[in-house]
């Protein structure tokens, strides 16, 4: 089997202790997170763009994209896109200083974790709370 | 020293792969482009929230937003492009799944810009 080789030596050889063996330190959570909301939110640029071909479908349009995303999982599926924009964008500016060089410190980056978490759901949340309330649609 | 590398190899400093830090740098600069234009993203939906279709549409015809909502989506899928190839490089290890997801996520991440691009241009003059 030359074209893969993987397979026997994964077989017969020990392999480094791995994600399994390892207690979950938060910025465990926090970089598999980032990668699962990007993920998420490349799913999310699907609806995206069916939201802005409804709106150019006139009336008819935009009424069928709201039947779907005004029911609970469609509210649910919108909250959780902006979850994972929120929670992405303020973990992706904190790639970005770990990129200058900042941020690494083990009690920093543990902190910087647990503020990202937190901070990411009170914001989704308040926003969900904005539109609520009323103090959405300020477009109108 | 003795190198295999030539002097031309060594100095263009693209590496095995040829494509050197390219990648790692397109994935940065959509990331900082995408500061400003998520925080005009998210000032757009929650200014939209609630409110009719005639409001969507009114908003996405003025130029100004039509152009920044097009960057965004631009930008926006540019960057999950990036990112979902390392997602890919990272947990596929078969030649033959790996192309067929590459490809499959290049196909879908024009086929999504090219509609929501379309999508705009439709809103904004039509």
């Amino acid at each position: 089997m030359a074209d893969n080789p993987q397979k026997p030596v994964a077989s017969t050889r020990p392999l480094s202790p791995h994600l399994t063996i390892y207690r979950w330190p938060v910025t465990m959570a926090t970089s598999i997170t980032h990668r699962a909301t990007g993920v998420g939110l490349s799913v999310g640029a699907v609806i995206l763009a069916w939201w802005l071909v409804s709106i150019s479908n006139g009336p008819e349009g935009w009424q069928s994209f709201h039947a779907l995303s005004d029911t609970p999982i469609g509210l649910l599926v919108v909250f959780g896109l902006t979850w994972s924009l929120v929670y992405h964008f303020l973990n992706g500016i904190r790639h970005l200083a770990w990129d200058l060089g900042y941020g690494f410190e083990k009690n920093l980056a543990e902190r910087n974790s647990m503020m990202i978490l937190v901070g990411s759901v009170v914001i989704a949340v308040a926003l969900f709370a904005l539109a609520w309330t009323g103090h959405g649609g300020y477009l109108r | 020293m003795n190198s295999a590398e030539t002097p031309l190899h060594k100095v263009r400093g693209m590496g095995s792969a040829h494509s050197g830090t390219g990648h790692f740098w397109h994935e940065r600069v959509t990331s900082v482009a995408l500061i400003p234009l998520s925080l005009w993203f998210g000032y757009a939906m929650l200014g939209l929230a609630g409110t009719s279709e005639v409001t969507a549409l009114q908003f996405l015809t003025h130029p100004w937003n039509a152009i920044l909502m097009g960057a965004f989506v631009v930008f926006s899928l540019w960057h999950a492009y990036l990112g979902l190839q390392v997602v890919v490089d990272d947990y596929i290890h078969t030649a033959g799944s790996k192309i067929f997801l590459m490809l499959t996520i290049r196909f879908s991440v024009i086929a999504v810009t090219a509609t929501c691009l379309f999508a705009i241009v439709r809103i904004a003059i039509g």
